[in-house]
């Protein structure tokens, strides 16, 4: 088992708590720096797995092990590393796919499920007879539904 | 043992695949043929792999000829050479679907670049999954399989599509952040990341240890796999997207977070009892899911829904961890990749005819489509588990599992049963929405209130065909349940041993 010093730890854990609140951002931009930090803070994560900071994962030719660094975490590190920076390009195409096409790069909510819960709201309040028309309270007050949709209201100021 | 060269072909053929139809990016027929022949042959692969798994135990090709602990293994035991081979059969009815859809939208003519070679990738990807022996590769294989769904479900951008796939993109990247850490953790606790020799040194370490890195691996694999309170991307993001690309998604993705699970937790983590964690998670899932898909007006969320449901039901027989419950779960898996697979592929052809996804706006298609009316009841009653299908198999297995487990597994059982009515409720009111009632005239594709833009009334047989041949395949895995349930029966016994995995692996050495 390896044991980390404390700094390192804190240092591991502030990137972790900085990656994962960016995460929770509605901008894709924030996402994005928040993956990379959260990348770091894995990848660094994984590389004290080998050992303490500092120790050269070479052997050195007399067989001595003792002062050495696990070279495999370093390895795996290495993969992660890629893995994690393609990654960040992707999400960087996407944000401006998503900038080009909808004028931001915010994660929208889900229309559908906005579309279900408002239904049950006003059958709620309206009572039992229009059940029926749900479908219709749901689309048909365009201009409610519109105003409170972050799509139309950010293409205005643009 | 077996040492063999044949697990590494399933990942290496699919990327060579892919690779050859970048080169044959101008000729569409090309690289149809190459995708096609490709899956054919990985799927006549793993058929061998099942056989001989099955005769002489797990068939092991250590690559680059590095011996276990230190080299990467691949693996090819009962269950992950039949979850290979059932997978793959499921790949290539919805690529021979999906090629029709391309040529009845696009034309005959039209090639592209990215939607074959990704295809493969992902293909190749839950290969790796399956097979690999180590829980690095495992890492990688997940992030093949993601990478290349992200680029299918963002193909082909509108504004809805975008912000589904954003959700998407951004869940499984949390999750795979999540997995990473896992392994840090792991190998920092262990010093290996081999499957096989984790499973004798994890048990070294002290119980608090034992307990983190178990929870984070269910946390990891849960939200792949969209277990309840981690599932929420689910409905959101598949629905989304083309039809072939969700029944794909729908039938592999999660299930191959389920088969994470099932592995790392027979083989790493095992805990010999049933696991109430696990229990409440299976109840759970199940009533939230199929409740879920009750409110739905959105014919494919409301799918996504009650696939959310039936994760709860795999959940259950891992929960149970007895070699019965395993190996229920194994036959679910085997018969819900194909049934799930199957209502997307024909969901998609019910929205061709109909213009819409809204069930507020179908009506009346069993008389301009008959045929189709049968191609969803048939899966729609699997899904369900009514007496002669394989869901009913399938589930017997489970509620067998459940009952001999004791008396917290049978409170769970019952609510499997509980679910599976709703289940079938909720698929026969779907039917009765679309099929019956006064006939309606197609919508047109620019309907503003559908969410999806689809080829209005332009459907080919190939399509039909590819459906009813998944459609033939869960009746046939209900017509062989016997020869399939004593497979499924074995798997499961190899699992909760362990010592078939750990020696074909790690020699005579990792008996324990």
């Amino acid at each position: 088992m390896t044991t980390i010093s404390l700094a390192m730890a804190v240092v591991v854990a502030v990137l972790y708590s900085v990656g994962f609140y960016l995460l929770l951002q509605r901008s894709l931009m924030r996402v994005l720096l928040g993956v990379v930090v959260l990348g770091h803070g894995a990848n660094l994560l994984l590389q004290l797995a080998g050992g303490p900071p500092a120790r050269p994962p070479i052997l050195d030719g007399t067989g001595d092990t003792a002062g050495l660094a696990d070279p495999l975490p370093q390895a795996l590190a290495l993969t992660a590393v890629v893995i994690t920076f393609a990654m960040t390009t992707y999400l960087l195409a996407l944000g401006y796919r998503s900038w080009v096409l909808v004028g931001h790069d915010e994660v929208q909510d889900d229309l559908e499920d906005r579309r279900i819960a408002r239904r049950r709201t006003v059958k709620a309040s309206m009572g039992e007879e229009v059940e029926e028309t749900g479908d219709e309270v749901g689309v048909d007050p365009g201009s409610a539904a519109a105003s409170d949709d972050p799509v139309t209201s950010t293409a205005d100021v643009r | 043992m077996t040492t063999s060269l044949l697990p590494v072909l399933p990942v290496l053929l699919p990327l060579l695949g892919a690779a050859a139809t970048v080169v044959a990016g101008r000729s569409a027929w090309a690289q149809r043929a190459i995708g096609i022949s490709v899956l054919a042959a990985v799927a006549a692969v793993a058929t061998v792999l099942l056989v001989q798994a099955d005769r002489h135990g797990p068939v092991v090709s250590e690559v680059g000829g590095w011996p276990a602990p230190v080299g990467i293994v691949l693996v090819a035991d009962r269950l992950s050479a039949l979850l290979l081979l059932i997978s793959t059969v499921v790949t290539l009815a919805v690529l021979v679907y999906a090629i029709d859809q391309r040529i009845v939208d696009y034309g005959r003519r039209t090639a592209s670049t990215t939607f074959h070679p990704i295809f493969l990738v992902l293909s190749a990807g839950v290969s790796l999954a399956y097979l690999t022996g180590d829980l690095f590769s495992l890492f990688v294989a997940f992030e093949i399989m993601l990478a290349a769904s992200y680029v299918l479900i963002t193909r082909r951008t509108d504004a809805t599509r975008i912000r589904s796939g954003m959700t998407y993109v951004t869940i499984s990247l949390a999750s795979s952040l999540l997995f990473l850490t896992t392994v840090a953790l792991v190998y920092a606790a262990t010093g290996t990341v081999n499957l096989a020799d984790l499973a004798t040194r994890v048990a070294d370490l002290p119980t608090g240890l034992q307990t983190v890195l178990a929870l984070l691996v269910v946390v990891t694999f849960g939200i792949k796999a969209a277990i309840v309170p981690l599932h929420f991307w689910l409905p959101d993001s598949y629905p989304n997207a083309p039809a072939p690309v969700t029944a794909l998604f729908a039938g592999l993705l999660t299930k191959v977070g389920i088969y994470a699970l099932l592995r790392t937790r027979t083989l790493i983590f095992p805990e010999g009892h049933p696991s109430t964690l696990l229990l409440v998670l299976a109840a759970v899932t199940m009533i939230v899911g199929v409740l879920g898909a009750l409110a739905q007006n959105d014919l494919n969320r409301l799918l996504s829904f009650l696939l959310v449901s039936h994760i709860g039901f795999m959940i259950f027989g891992l929960a149970v961890s007895d070699a019965a419950g395993i190996a229920g779960t194994a036959l679910y898996v085997v018969h819900h990749i194909t049934v799930q697979a199957t209502l997307f592929l024909v969901s998609g052809l019910i929205t061709r005819r109909t213009g819409t996804v809204s069930l507020d706006k179908m009506g009346g298609l069993a008389k301009r489509a008959p045929l189709l009316a049968i191609l969803f009841a048939i899966p729609a009653l699997t899904l369900a588990g009514v007496p002669p299908t394989s869901g009913f198999v399938a589930k017997l297995a489970l509620l067998q599992a459940g009952a001999g487990g004791g008396s917290g597994t049978a409170i769970v059982a019952g609510i499997v049963v509980l679910a599976s009515l709703l289940t079938l409720y909720a698929v026969v009111r779907v039917w009765v929405r679309v099929f019956w009632g006064e006939p309606r005239e197609p919508l047109p594709d620019n309907d503003p209130d559908d969410e999806l833009v689809v080829g209005t009334a332009r459907t080919s047989t190939p399509m039909y065909a590819a459906s009813a041949a998944l459609v033939a395949v869960s009746v046939a895995i209900a017509v062989a349940a016997g020869p399939l349930s004593a497979i499924t029966t074995r798997a499961g016994d190899d699992l909760v041993a362990r010592t078939p995995y750990r020696t074909a692996v790690l020699g005579d050495g990792g008996a324990p």
